[in-house]
């Protein structure tokens, strides 16, 4: 037990910190802990999480995606044509979806792969050609999703907010196995050194590709799960959710400089973030001081988690890559 | 390191120069008023904003790090100078420049504080600060556009001409003179690229990384402050989020100029040359008058063609 608590330390914290916050949030909430309260609360943060796991698979590999809300955006616009109609049309519909998520991510991949362009700044361009697909699409917001479709994923199940059961399914069923798989540790492998996994013998050019593709199928399912909330397409939803998404994953202990990091840590980073928001909407500090404070909490957690290197008695450790 | 002090910029700083040429002559056979003095001296006065900002940022990313909190700099910088100017007490709005230049400075300093003292990632800590500063402009202004207004000397700055130059290019050339000066005359610009390169090696040889790191920021932080004023004597006031839209393009420019984003090699001329690229582009796409759609579109495409051009070109990784 007290081995499995210090191999996922960063995780841990992670969730206790998650738990704290969200008791005070049902606490605060002016009509108190029910479980209309809970999906607003689990809709908002699934969305960010989506969002996190996808910056999570391109920063476990030494990268980071820039692209993350540009994608969202894309598929969003996407989505607000083809997720509507008869059950054939909308299940076809969402594998469209998907599919373009996992296109981006592809390119994104192949950019970095056999262009050898460096992560931040492929994606930093192919988010402009994301977004402008996406405007392409919807030049102003609009669209439909079926309501039913909608409504069944952002509602309850027997009382449990169905955003949370998609988690726990993410995580039980996607992340538990290929964690377990060649290419699970292939990622870790190539975050931490890619020379050495390379001289393993291992497919590091295949493991990045396969890595932003999970990147886009997440983005990808990110703007769909916003699709569900919102119902309607919109090319502008882009930029917070790129920046959010690095900020979610580095509060989930996810390391930038790869290698470091769970799936299940970026989610309760996500979760973590948009909790620290929704409290700051009920808290009855001045609406005008929020954005202030919840800057001052988002660098402040970030600062105590720095905060480390001020013990390293040699200082040489710090720079350990 | 050799890059930043040989005399002859390389191959890398020379191709957003010739991207630039080919846009200018592309664009003229649509729109033949593109050749004319007029139009291209307009271009560098409003490639001054953005280059100025840009200078900030290829010494940070020489340094291997990155600043995201150039938005919430500049247009800090641009309220605090305004909102000085508009109290009308002409102390104060004598002071509104340097109180400007000041304020950029010292988040530059904090930037570099998080950076170098606590090893946050960069990329983190100067989104925190950014965040934060929106924070503060929010609460100071109500969210509102804040009041205020420029003064002449800000004007000046932004819209003025030197001998048929505009002052804004003269200002942006004149902070890249220093600033060579700076990079290749001092062991400030060595350590920035040797740190780089190698931050290990270089503290291990006997420099003060910590010093060099809140320097850096510090000028980065100065720069961005700078284009800050002068945006806001362009636009004769100050303005929520006006700073939104040259984070980006910043980066892009001092990529695209060969900078390594990864630090330790690039050139100012090549910054220089990526900022008339980028600016040229914009100011071309948008001469076009086409949808904002394909703006975006074939503004990725380009930025994606011009960074692989950089990196196939070379046979090692």
């Amino acid at each position: 037990m007290r081995n499995l608590f210090r191999s996922n330390q960063r995780e841990a914290i992670a969730i206790a910190v998650l738990s704290v916050l969200l008791a005070l949030y049902l606490a605060t909430h002016p009509s108190g802990p029910n479980t209309y309260v809970m999906t607003i609360w689990a809709n908002q943060c699934l969305i960010l999480a989506l969002a996190a796991i996808a910056q999570f698979f391109a920063v476990i590999v030494r990268g980071i995606d820039l692209s993350v809300g540009a994608v969202m955006a894309l598929t969003n616009c996407v989505a607000s044509y083809l997720v509507i109609g008869s059950g054939l049309e909308m299940g076809l519909g969402i594998v469209a979806v998907l599919a373009v998520g996992i296109a981006c991510g592809l390119v994104n991949g192949a950019l970095v792969v056999f262009g050898r362009l460096q992560p931040i700044v492929a994606t930093l361009a192919t988010a402009s050609l994301f977004v402008g697909l996406a405007l392409l699409l919807r030049p102003t917001p609009g669209g439909q999703i079926d309501y039913d479709l909608a409504d069944a994923f952002t509602l309850d199940v027997l009382g449990i907010p169905t955003a949370l059961i998609i988690a726990a399914a993410v995580v039980g069923l996607f992340w538990v196995p290929l964690r377990r798989t060649g290419l699970g540790l292939g990622l870790y492998a190539v975050g931490s050194s890619e020379q050495a996994a390379f001289q393993s013998g291992m497919p590091v050019p295949v493991i990045r590709l396969a890595s932003f593709a999970m990147g886009g199928l997440f983005a990808g399912l990110a703007g769909l799960y916003f699709s569900f909330v919102t119902t309607t397409g919109d090319a502008g939803i882009g930029p917070n959710f790129t920046l959010n998404s690095i900020a979610a994953v580095v509060l989930g202990g996810v390391a930038l400089r790869g290698g470091v990091g769970t799936l299940t840590g970026a989610m309760a980073g996500a979760f973590i973030l948009k909790t620290i928001g929704s409290l700051m909407f009920f808290s009855g500090l001045p609406p005008l001081a929020q954005p202030f404070i919840e800057g001052l909490i988002l660098a402040g957690a970030i600062a105590i988690g720095g905060a480390g290197v001020l013990r390293v008695k040699n200082r040489l450790e710090v720079f350990a890559q | 390191m050799s890059k930043v002090t040989q005399a002859l910029p390389g191959v890398d700083a020379l191709l957003p120069y010739g991207g630039a040429v080919l846009l200018v002559l592309g664009g003229s056979y649509f729109f033949p008023q593109i050749l004319g003095l007029d139009y291209l001296a307009q271009q560098l006065q409003i490639a001054a904003f953005l280059g100025l900002l840009a200078l900030g940022a290829t010494l940070v990313i020489l340094l291997g790090h990155i600043d995201l909190s150039v938005p919430w700099v500049l247009g800090g910088a641009a309220i605090v100078s305004t909102s000085l100017v508009g109290s009308g007490d002409p102390a104060l709005a004598g002071m509104a420049i340097p109180a400007a230049l000041l304020f950029g400075a010292v988040v530059g300093v904090i930037n570099g504080a998080g950076v170098a003292i606590l090893r946050i990632p960069s990329m983190v800590w100067t989104l925190a600060v950014n965040s934060m500063l929106l924070g503060v402009a929010v609460l100071n202004t109500g969210g509102f556009n804040p009041k205020g207004e420029a003064s002449g000397t800000m004007i000046w700055l932004a819209t003025g001409t030197v001998a048929g130059f505009p002052v804004a290019f003269v200002v942006w050339m004149a902070v890249t003179g220093v600033m060579a000066l700076l990079l290749t005359r001092s062991g400030f610009g060595r350590y920035l690229s040797a740190i780089g390169y190698n931050e290990k090696a270089t503290l291990l040889s006997g420099v003060s990384t910590p010093s060099v790191i809140f320097a850096a920021f510090a000028i980065a932080g100065l720069c961005s402050a700078l284009g800050g004023v002068m945006l806001a004597g362009y636009a004769n006031q100050a303005y929520q989020s006006m700073g939104d839209p040259f984070l980006l393009p910043t980066i892009a420019a001092v990529v695209i100029g060969g900078t390594s984003i990864l630090g330790g090699r690039g050139s100012l001329i090549g910054t220089i040359g990526g900022v008339l690229f980028i600016t040229l582009l914009t100011s071309i796409l948008s001469v076009m008058q086409i949808s904002d759609a394909w703006r975006n579109i074939i503004f990725g495409l380009i930025i994606i063609v011009m960074l692989l051009l950089q990196t196939l070109r070379r046979k090692d990784p």
